[in-house]
């Protein structure tokens, strides 16, 4: 809202300048923009500029704004003339308004203006819509225009010769109806839209906008003015439907005051006959459906004084309120705050509590120190597990990064998916900022994959990354209720530094740090973004916690990291977190020395090596305290399709020394064991 | 015979004396001490002396012996020390060369941010929860005083996944979730994600990061409200950090409030930064409407409270100067590791 300030001064006096009256005007809650000065005709005029909240509609006028500042500088306000003659025709012999829906239109009032004379305002009202930010069309839009930004009510006017049958209706449009608005264009209606209409067709989208066949042209001799309230809801629909929003739509959609339409009116009136534009015809048309009722609210001191933290008198109370306007009425113990018609928003007790706060002054409030308790608040256990793994994490060398929650529906193309029946179910946006944020994402693959591409292409050797956040799975679609927000761990790396095995020490070492390293267990795994031969899922007594390994070449190559080898890992945070144990219970120094073997072996391929070792532990027993996998060998002196695996068995007892011939006996058993084994075969 | 023990001892220690290499002074050694050696030689003629000469002899001998020995100790660790001090020079280095670069990892500067947001609010008793970032319009809006077709809504452009379903705009609605759950006293942060269609540019991001807090307890008032976020103000920012209250709207809270800060690049003097008024807007507040905490069965007549809610990348720009806020996810790693 642009308040010129020579035009303010004409309904209250300021006497400090600009600069002071903005910061005071901050501070009682009318939040200044800017204050700007601009040339003119008359040497420099400023003009403040208001940002104006959703509840003060009252401000998006000057005399709303000029109220402000009467209760802010504590000074009086000057009310705009409204008086005017009136000859002695009688509006009802020239036109009927009938208005079929009053719930949308609770009040229309009309005058007619004769004798038009049509030809540009004067230049001090050219100037203050200029300043204001409306251009100047001629004297009677001007008015329009001019009563609007100064009360805050939109008024409009229709050539009255142009309107069939000497009739308007306020109705609901018709199927199929259409009218091409002053803009010059064609708007298709729908049937919750209100319209003024003639006999014939629509003359203009109520509230909204007014129609290009009764427009004002020079031609005109008698105008119908329009001075209406329109429902709110309404309006804001129509506006959003149609995309169309205006001066007067913006007024409406927040709530005009009741009362205005008709003060409003006389005061377009008024500025007819001063300006010379026209002649007022007698008689208003008022259509009112909504009386205005009076709202009164129990001033509760006492709740007031509470909810602020002070401690005012009832009397400052009460003389506070009445600076924005507020009546009281005091009664026997009791006060009672009469709420103005301009003022919707007040509607309780914490309402004039804030009436009273920005009055007097939010600055005036002492900061007091709560008296309640001085306990620390604490983390959850997920939380801090979560700080934990971060922990890790940056440990290990890799960097934290934060990526949208979006994704393109074309990503699962990308990262390897071919066919789109095999698509995880996405949830999608319906307005989406575009197609490629339209869904939400059910894995941070290509996130990480993007990020990864993102600093390769910016020349990055090396990079490892990871981020916590959340995947969303829906349960079915369309949704009906709230989807299953995963929360995933998600690593990548690239770089020399990084390969499959020390990336998998990253796992293991997280594995570790959370106690679940005992029962983990790795097997092979396939999935369409990996390497068919280099992905592993991790389990965990069964359960998966997730799966990491190479990137699948043609990904790669994908998002542009043609040949460079990829490390990923894709976990799943509750699962971890459900498993992890921190408590850990010290264990004994050995006290007796350990006794090593060594054994070799060649083995088919295909067994694992996590077969060889479960057998080699279930062998063993308990007395073998350590194993170490030393050497894995393929190539010259073994047979295709075999490798070489060397361990290092270390044998020791807590309670004594063992003897050679204990730890021979034991050690016959794994290496029978390991001979019994298919594709197992001992090497000397 | 001890003219010649004499000899010898006096022919050892010269000639030790002039030796300071292992090799050299070990033939000296079995020069006189070896089996063949000078002294042995004599030790091993004792046969031929008067009997009663042997004990002044044997006397002499090993006190001749020791001081020999002693004398090899001497110039041994001599030449161990010389050997050490050549090596040690030999292994200097120019400790001015770069470190071997081992890689390093860190934080997201948000995730830093946060962590000190929660930190000083724990400190002051608040607990964090964290709610779903795919939210009931019901919890996003209408329970916070906001209906349907309200035009507050407006000045929160929101991605609906269906009529009800929508990608939340703040995280007020879980302080609603707590409310209906928790009977006061309530002491809560709510950090999280949160979704707005706003076309992205160097000040707007469709998706960031917000932290709101809620306190409802008996005998709440806006005197605590700006204690507490003064407090936190100082904590953040620093201890000579003013802070400032204006009156302002929300729906879900009366009186409402935006607190600013004193700039911390000029202190309040005025700089680019803060578009020369020396003061950033920081957060918003207010104490909770009566409406939504009846709405979530608290009676206000009872109980009242306060709720703040401030834009954590915002903050993370302000703190470490960073002038555009897609660089906190475009995560080039040359952006991330200057934290």
């Amino acid at each position: 809202m642009h308040v010129p300030l020579e035009w303010l001064k004409d309904y209250v006096n300021i006497g400090i300048t600009t600069h002071q009256l903005s910061e005071l005007l901050i501070m009682s809650g009318s939040k200044v923009e800017a204050i700007h000065k601009l040339n003119s005709a008359s040497g420099e005029e400023e003009v403040i500029e208001f940002e104006v909240t959703a509840n003060r509609p009252d401000c998006l006028s000057i005399l709303g704004i000029a109220r402000e500042v009467a209760a802010t500088l504590g000074t009086d306000l000057s009310l705009p003339v409204i008086p005017h003659l009136t000859n002695n025709d009688d509006i009802n012999n020239l036109v009927r308004i009938t208005v079929m829906d009053s719930e949308l239109c609770p009040r229309y009032c009309a005058r007619v203006i004769a004798d038009i004379n049509i030809r540009p305002s004067p230049e001090w009202m050219q100037k203050r819509l200029t300043l204001a930010g409306i251009r100047p069309i001629n004297n009677i839009v001007d008015i329009t225009n001019y009563v609007m930004l100064e009360m805050g009510q939109p008024m409009h006017a229709f050539d009255l010769d142009k309107i069939s049958g000497k009739a308007v209706v306020v109705r609901k449009a018709y199927e199929n109806e259409s009218i091409e608005t002053l803009d010059g264009k064609i708007r298709a209606l729908s049937t919750d839209m209100l319209v003024i209409a003639d006999i014939d067709k629509a003359i203009g989208i109520a509230g909204v906008m007014g129609g290009a066949d009764s427009e004002i042209t020079d031609a005109t001799k008698r105008i119908l003015l329009e001075s209406a309230k329109f429902n709110q809801t309404n309006i804001r629909l129509t506006s959003k439907a149609l995309g169309l929003r205006s001066d007067a739509s913006t007024r409406f959609e927040k709530g005009i005051d009741v009362e205005l339409a008709k003060k409003a009116i006389e005061r377009a009136a008024c500025l007819m006959q001063e300006l010379n534009a026209g002649t007022v015809v007698g008689g208003l048309i008022d259509e009112c459906s909504e009386e205005f009722k009076e709202r009164v609210v129990r001033v509760d001191c006492s709740k007031i004084n509470s909810l602020l933290g002070l401690s005012l008198s009832p009397d400052h109370i009460v003389e506070i309120l009445r600076l924005p306007g507020i009546k009281i009425k005091m009664g026997d113990g009791f006060i009672d705050a009469v709420i103005p018609s301009f003022r919707a928003d007040i509607e309780g007790n914490a309402d004039l509590a804030e009436e009273v706060a920005r009055i007097y002054g939010y600055d005036k409030i002492p900061l007091t120190i709560m008296g309640t308790s001085s306990v620390r608040g604490s983390k959850t256990r997920r939380q801090k597990l979560i700080d934990l793994i971060k922990d890790i994490f940056v440990g290990a060398h890799f960097y934290e990064t934060v990526t949208y929650s979006f994704a393109s529906p074309k990503v699962y193309a990308s990262i390897g998916f071919d066919n789109p029946e095999k698509y995880p179910l996405s949830i999608a946006i319906l307005n989406p900022l575009g197609e490629d944020q339209s869904i939400l994402r059910t894995t941070l693959i290509p996130n990480m994959l993007e990020v990864l591409s993102r600093n390769y292409s910016r020349g990055q050797q090396n990079v490892r990354i990871f981020e916590i956040a959340k995947a969303f799975l829906p349960q079915s679609l369309p949704l009906k209720e709230l989807p299953v927000e995963k929360a995933l761990v998600s690593l990548a790396a690239y770089g020399d530094k990084t390969d499959f095995f020390a990336f998998k020490s990253i796992i293991e070492l997280l594995m570790q740090k959370l106690g679940i390293s005992h029962h983990v267990s790795y097997a092979p795994f396939i999935h369409p973004s990996f390497h068919p031969g280099r992905t592993a899922i991790i389990k965990y007594c069964g359960q998966t916690l997730g799966i990491f390994g190479e990137i699948h070449p043609i990904v790669a190559s994908n998002y542009e990291m043609n040949g460079l080898r990829i490390m990923m890992a894709e976990l799943d945070l509750d699962a971890i977190l459900n498993e992890a144990q921190l408590q850990r219970k010290y264990v004994a120094l050995p006290k007796y020395p350990a006794v090593k073997r060594d054994i070799a072996i060649t083995v088919d391929k295909k067994l694992s090596a996590e077969s060889i070792l479960k057998l080699i532990r279930e062998q063993a027993g308990d007395l073998l305290s350590e194993i170490e996998l030393f050497d894995v060998y393929e190539g010259a002196q073994i047979p295709e399709g075999y490798r070489s695996l060397a361990y290092s068995l270390s044998y020791r007892a807590f309670d004594r020394t063992l003897r050679d011939d204990e730890v021979n006996k034991i050690h016959l058993k794994v290496t029978e064991g390991l001979e019994k084994m298919p594709g197992v075969k001992l090497r000397q | 015979m001890k003219e010649r023990l004499d000899e010898i001892l006096n022919e050892a220690l010269d000639s030790l004396d002039k030796l300071d290499e292992i090799d050299a002074i070990e033939a000296c050694r079995v020069r006189f001490l070896g089996r063949k050696g000078e002294l042995t030689q004599i030790l091993k003629s004792m046969g031929t002396i008067d009997p009663k000469e042997r004990p002044i002899v044997g006397e002499l001998a090993n006190r001749i012996r020791n001081d020999i020995e002693n004398k090899i100790k001497e110039r041994t660790s001599f030449a161990v020390r010389r050997i050490l001090v050549k090596q040690l020079s030999e292994e200097t280095i120019d400790v001015t060369l770069p470190g071997k670069y081992f890689g390093r990892g860190g934080l997201h500067p948000i995730s830093i941010v946060l962590d000190e947001i929660k930190e000083i609010f724990m400190s002051m008793g608040f607990s964090i929860a964290e709610g779903p970032e795919v939210e009931l319009d019901y919890y996003n809006f209408e329970a916070l005083n906001i209906p349907k077709n309200h035009p507050a809504r407006d000045s929160q452009d929101t991605f609906y996944i269906t009529e009800n379903i929508l990608l939340r705009t703040h995280t007020s609605p879980m302080q609603v979730r707590v409310m209906e759950n928790q009977k006061p006293p309530i002491r809560i942060i709510v950090p999280g994600r949160v979704y707005r269609s706003d076309a992205v540019d160097a000040t707007h991001s469709p998706i960031f990061h917000q932290v709101e807090g809620l306190l409802i307890d008996k005998n709440v008032s806006m005197g605590d409200l700006k204690a507490v976020l003064d407090t936190f103000a100082k904590e953040l920012f620093g201890h000579s950090t003013r802070t400032k209250f204006r009156p302002h709207h929300f729906q879900f809270t009366e009186p409402s409030a935006e607190m600013d800060a004193s700039c911390t690049t000029c202190g309040g003097n005025g700089c680019r930064i803060c578009s020369y008024t020396g003061w950033i807007e920081i957060l918003g507040a207010g104490m909770v409407h009566p409406k939504v905490l009846r709405g979530c069965g608290i009676d206000p007549d009872e109980y009242s409270g306060f709720a703040f809610g401030m834009g954590v990348d915002r903050i993370t720009n302000l703190k470490y100067g960073i002038d555009d806020i897609r660089l906190l996810f475009e995560n080039d790693i040359r952006f991330l590791q200057q934290f």
